[in-house]
C-alpha cells in the first residue's frame, strides 16, 4: 500500500549562506494493508521529515514514494489532493484549526470534502469525538480554546473520521492519559483490522509495540552513518 | 477530468518594464490556486490579464466554456467575454466600492447579474437576493439598505454575493480581505472556504497574506519581480520552500 | 437681407440632420449622433426638436406644434411662428390636418397615420444616463444589449414604493433591440409608440437623433409579476368628458376646487365641437 524506493531528502537554507542540511538518503521500505510499520530513531534523525516527504508535505530530493501506486514525487497536484482525500490520511501533532468552525465541524471536514451528506458527515464525527472524551458541550465551539491534550484528541478524531487505506500518525498518543491512550490505540488496531496500512511515530514504547508490527529506524538512512 | 483553465505563457509588459512574464499552468475544476508576492510581484497585472481587464502581450487564456468547449479569452470577441464576466466567471476587488454598486440596494446589486441574464419576475429576484444574504451572513432586513450604508466587512460579503449569485465556476479573488479587521477578516475566509467547498469552485486569489493561503488555498504560485519563482501544492510550498525568495517570505511572517 | 434659407437651417445642414434620421430609421431606437447647430433658442427649448422638423419640412407640408398637448403655450405658439417666417409652410392646430407635428412630451390623442411625421423634443436621451453616467459605459451596454441595469432601475422602484414609480420617460425596448427613452411623454402614452406615422426624436444639447418607423414593436419594460400599466387620473375630462385622453389637473381657487381637462387641447375640442359634453360645461349650460 506504501512503499518507499531509495527516497533522499536535504534542505537548503538559501538565506543562511545556503547552508545544505541532508536528513534522509536510500530510503526504502513497503508497508502492506493491514500493517502498522513504527519509524523510529533519535531525535532529529528524519522520522517526521520522512512521514511529511510521504505525505507530499516535503519534496523528496529523489527516489518514488508510491501510495495506493500513485507515486507522490511525480503526481500532478490534483492527484495529491485527491490522494490525501480520498487514500492517505495525516494526523499530525498539532491541530491546525481555522477560527469558528465548531469542534464538530473540525472533525467531520474529511468527510464534508468527500462531499457525503453534512448530516451523515456530523452524525460519525460525534461518536468518535464521545470515544476521545470530548464533552458534548465543547462540540459546538471552536477548538482553538482547548487545552493541548483535547486539540491532540480533536485532531486524532478528525485524522479517523473517514477510513482511509493508508495512515500517517506523527505521535498519536503524545499528551494523552492512560484511558484516552488507550482508545487511540484501540482506534489504530481497528483501522489494522479493517486494512488500513498504517506508518507511526511513537515515543511511547508501549503504544508502539502494542500496534506496531515492524520498526523502521530511520537512522539506517541518515547520509554520512556507515551502513 | 478537463483542465477548467489553461493558462498559457501569459506576459505583460509596461514598456521596458515586466509586469509579468512566461506564467502557465492549469487549474481543474475544484481548484483554489493562490498567488503571493508583495508589492510589485506582478501578481495583479496577472490577475488582471486571466481576468480579461488587461490585455496580455502575448499567451493564451484558455477557459473550459460551457455552451462551446475550451475557448482562449485573450482573443474572445468583447461581448463573449463580457458575458463570461457575468455568468461563469467572478471577480472579487479588495475594494468592494469597485465590485458594487453604492447607489443601488443591496438587493437590487444581487439581482443584477440575474436580470443581466434575463430573469424577470421581481418576486423570484428578490427572493433569490435575500436568500444570498443570508448565506453570507448578512440579515434578510437589510435587503432594501444601500451598502453605504454597511460596514467594510458587510460590504464585501455583498459584493461575493453579487458574485456569486450566477453560480459561476471560476472566481478571481484580488486581496479579498484586505483592508478588513482580523476578526472580521476570520469570518470572511471561513466564509469563502464554505462557499467554494459548497458550489465546488475554482479560485484564483492573489494576496500578500501567507495565513490566507494557507487557509483557501490548495496550490500556491510565488511571484517576484513579475516571475514565477515557485509552484506547488500550497503546504509544501509553506512548509518546505525551495527557492531562496520563497524561503524568505516565509521566514519573514510573524508568528502570533 | 431678412429673407431665411427654407426652414431657417443651411442646406448642408438639412442634408446631415436628414443622413442621421435615415440611420436613425434604419436602426430603431439607436441614438445616432449628429452635429446640433446653434439655434434661435436656448438649449432646453426644443432646439433639438426644431433641428429635426427643420430638416423634415417641405413647403407643401402642414405643420402643427404642441407643448404638453396644448397649442397655446407661449413654446408651442413661439415655435409655430418661426416656421411661419422661415419655411412659410401652413400650420395648424388641428391634428387630422397636419403633416408634421413637433411635440414637447406628449402624444397626441388622435390616432396618427401613415401620412403624418411625429417629431419629439428630448432632454436626455439616454435612458441608462442616472444610472450609468459613464457615457463610454452606456454605448457599450447599448452595443452588447447589455440591459440589466435598466431593470435594476425597476427593481429599485418597487422594492423602495411597492411598484414602478416612474411615470413618465418611462423605457421601452424598440424593435425587440435597442432600449429607449421615449421622450418625458407620460406612461398613459406609451402604447400609443406602436403607430402608423413615423416618430423621429431630437436632443438639441445632447446631440442625438433617434427615430421609430411605422409598425415597430415598442415595449415598455416591466416585471412578470408587474406588469406595465398605463394609468392616468380616474376622471373623466371635465370638458368634453372623454374618458380615455391624458388629463391635466387644474386647480381652480384657493378652497380646493379643480378640475381635470384634457391635456390634448385639440383632442377636447373636436369632441366639444362634435356634441360631447362634460361636468363643468353641463355645469355652465345649466
Amino acid at each position: 500500500m506504501i512503499e518507499l524506493k531509495d527516497v533522499s531528502k536535504s534542505f537548503t537554507l538559501h538565506n543562511q549562506g545556503s547552508a545544505v542540511i541532508p536528513v534522509t538518503e536510500g530510503a526504502s521500505f513497503r508497508v502492506a494493508p493491514g500493517e502498522c510499520v513504527a519509524l523510529t530513531g533519535a531525535s532529529g534523525a528524519g522520522k517526521s521529515t520522512l512521514m511529511r516527504v510521504i505525505y507530499g508535505n516535503y519534496l523528496a530530493a529523489s527516489g518514488q514514494v508510491l501510495v495506493g501506486g500513485l507515486d507522490v514525487t511525480q503526481a500532478e497536484p490534483r492527484e495529491v489532493l485527491a490522494l490525501r482525500r480520498e487514500t492517505l490520511g495525516y494526523v499530525s501533532q498539532f491541530l491546525r484549526v481555522v477560527p469558528r468552525v465548531p469542534t464538530l465541524e473540525v472533525v467531520a471536514e474529511p468527510l464534508l470534502a468527500l462531499g457525503r451528506d453534512r448530516q451523515v458527515a456530523l452524525d460519525k464525527a460525534a461518536p468518535l469525538l464521545a470515544r476521545l472524551n470530548i464533552p458534548e458541550r465543547l462540540w459546538a465551539l471552536s477548538p482553538t480554546t482547548f487545552s493541548g491534550g483535547e486539540q491532540q484528541r480533536v485532531n486524532i478524531a478528525r485524522g479517523f473520521a473517514h477510513d482511509y487505506p493508508a495512515m500517517l500518525l506523527d505521535e498519536p498518543t503524545a499528551s494523552l492519559d492512560v484511558q484516552n491512550r488507550e482508545t487511540v490505540l484501540s482506534l489504530i488496531e481497528e483501522a489494522k483490522a479493517r486494512g488500513a496500512a498504517i506508518v507511526g511515530i511513537f515515543h511511547d514504547v508501549a503504544a508502539r509495540e502494542r500496534v506496531c508490527d515492524r520498526e523502521i529506524n530511520v537512522s539506517e538512512f541518515t547520509p554520512g552513518v556507515a551502513a | 477530468m478537463k483542465p477548467l483553465l489553461q493558462v498559457k505563457g501569459i506576459e505583460k509588459r509596461y514598456g521596458a518594464r515586466i509586469g509579468c512574464t512566461e506564467v502557465s499552468f492549469d487549474l481543474y475544476p475544484g481548484e483554489v490556486m493562490g498567488i503571493v508576492g508583495e508589492s510589485g510581484s506582478g501578481k495583479s497585472t496577472l490577475l488582471n490579464c486571466l481576468a480579461g481587464h488587461l490585455e496580455p502581450d502575448a499567451g493564451q487564456v484558455v477557459f473550459d466554456t460551457r455552451a462551446d468547449g475550451p475557448m482562449d479569452t485573450v482573443t474572445m470577441s468583447e461581448p463573449a467575454r463580457r458575458m463570461l464576466g457575468r455568468t461563469d466567471w467572478a471577480f472579487v476587488h479588495q475594494h468592494a466600492r469597485d465590485g458594487l454598486r453604492m447607489s443601488v440596494s443591496a438587493g437590487g446589486n444581487i439581482g443584477e447579474r440575474l436580470m443581466a441574464v434575463g430573469d424577470r419576475h421581481y418576486g423570484d429576484i428578490r427572493d433569490k437576493a435575500i436568500d444570498w444574504l443570508g448565506r453570507v451572513e448578512i440579515e434578510a432586513t437589510r435587503v432594501d439598505d444601500r451598502p453605504t450604508a454597511f460596514s467594510g466587512g458587510m460590504q464585501q460579503r455583498l459584493q461575493i454575493a453579487r458574485n456569486l449569485v450566477t453560480g459561476p465556476r471560476l472566481v478571481f479573488m484580488d486581496e479579498p480581505t484586505g483592508g478588513l479587521d482580523v476578526s472580521v477578516q476570520a469570518r470572511l475566509l471561513d466564509l469563502l472556504r464554505g462557499l467554494v467547498r459548497e458550489m465546488g469552485l475554482s479560485a484564483i486569489i492573489v494576496t500578500h497574506d501567507l495565513a490566507v493561503v494557507r487557509l483557501l488555498a490548495d496550490r500556491l504560485m510565488v511571484m517576484k519581480s513579475g516571475h514565477v519563482v515557485e509552484v506547488g501544492l500550497t503546504d509544501q510550498v509553506l512548509d518546505d520552500p525551495q527557492h531562496a525568495y520563497t524561503q524568505l517570505l516565509v521566514s519573514s511572517v510573524l508568528q502570533v | 437681407m431678412n429673407e431665411y434659407n427654407f426652414a431657417y437651417l443651411d442646406e448642408q445642414t438639412k442634408r446631415m440632420i436628414r443622413r442621421a434620421i435615415l440611420k436613425g430609421l434604419a436602426v430603431p431606437g439607436y441614438q445616432v449622433p449628429f452635429a446640433s447647430r446653434e439655434m434661435p433658442m436656448p438649449y432646453g427649448w426644443g432646439t433639438g426638436g426644431v433641428q429635426v422638423s427643420a430638416a423634415t419640412l417641405t413647403p407643401e407640408d402642414t405643420f402643427k406644434v404642441i407643448d404638453q398637448g396644448a397649442d397655446d403655450t407661449t413654446n408651442a405658439v413661439s415655435i409655430r411662428k418661426f416656421f411661419e417666417n422661415t419655411a412659410g409652410v401652413k400650420t395648424t392646430e388641428e391634428t387630422d390636418k397636419a403633416t408634421v407635428i413637433q411635440t414637447r412630451h406628449r402624444i397626441p390623442e388622435a390616432k396618427l397615420t401613415e401620412d403624418q411625421i411625429l417629431v419629439y423634443q428630448v432632454p436626455i436621451p439616454e435612458p441608462l444616463r442616472f444610472l450609468e453616467p459613464r457615457e463610454t459605459e452606456t454605448r457599450k451596454m447599448h452595443s452588447l444589449e447589455e440591459y440589466g441595469l435598466m431593470h435594476v432601475k425597476l427593481y429599485e422602484d418597487i422594492s423602495q414604493h411597492g411598484a414602478i414609480s416612474t411615470s413618465y420617460a418611462y423605457p421601452v425596448k424598440v424593435s425587440g433591440r435597442y432600449v429607449m427613452d421615449p421622450s418625458p411623454i407620460p406612461k398613459f402614452d406609451n402604447p400609443k409608440l406602436e403607430m402608423d406615422a413615423i416618430q423621429l426624436f431630437g436632443a438639441g444639447r445632447e446631440q442625438r437623433i433617434y427615430a421609430v418607423p411605422p409598425y415597430t414593436k415598442v415595449v415598455s419594460l416591466d416585471f412578470e409579476d408587474y406588469p406595465f400599466e398605463a394609468t392616468k387620473a380616474d376622471h373623466p375630462c371635465d370638458l368634453c368628458g372623454a374618458e380615455d385622453s391624458y388629463l391635466d389637473e387644474v386647480i381652480m381657487d384657493d378652497t380646493g376646487n379643480r378640475m381635470f381637462v384634457c391635456s390634448d387641447t385639440d383632442y377636447c375640442r373636436s369632441r366639444r365641437a362634435a356634441g360631447h359634453v362634460g361636468r363643468l360645461a353641463e355645469e355652465d349650460a345649466a
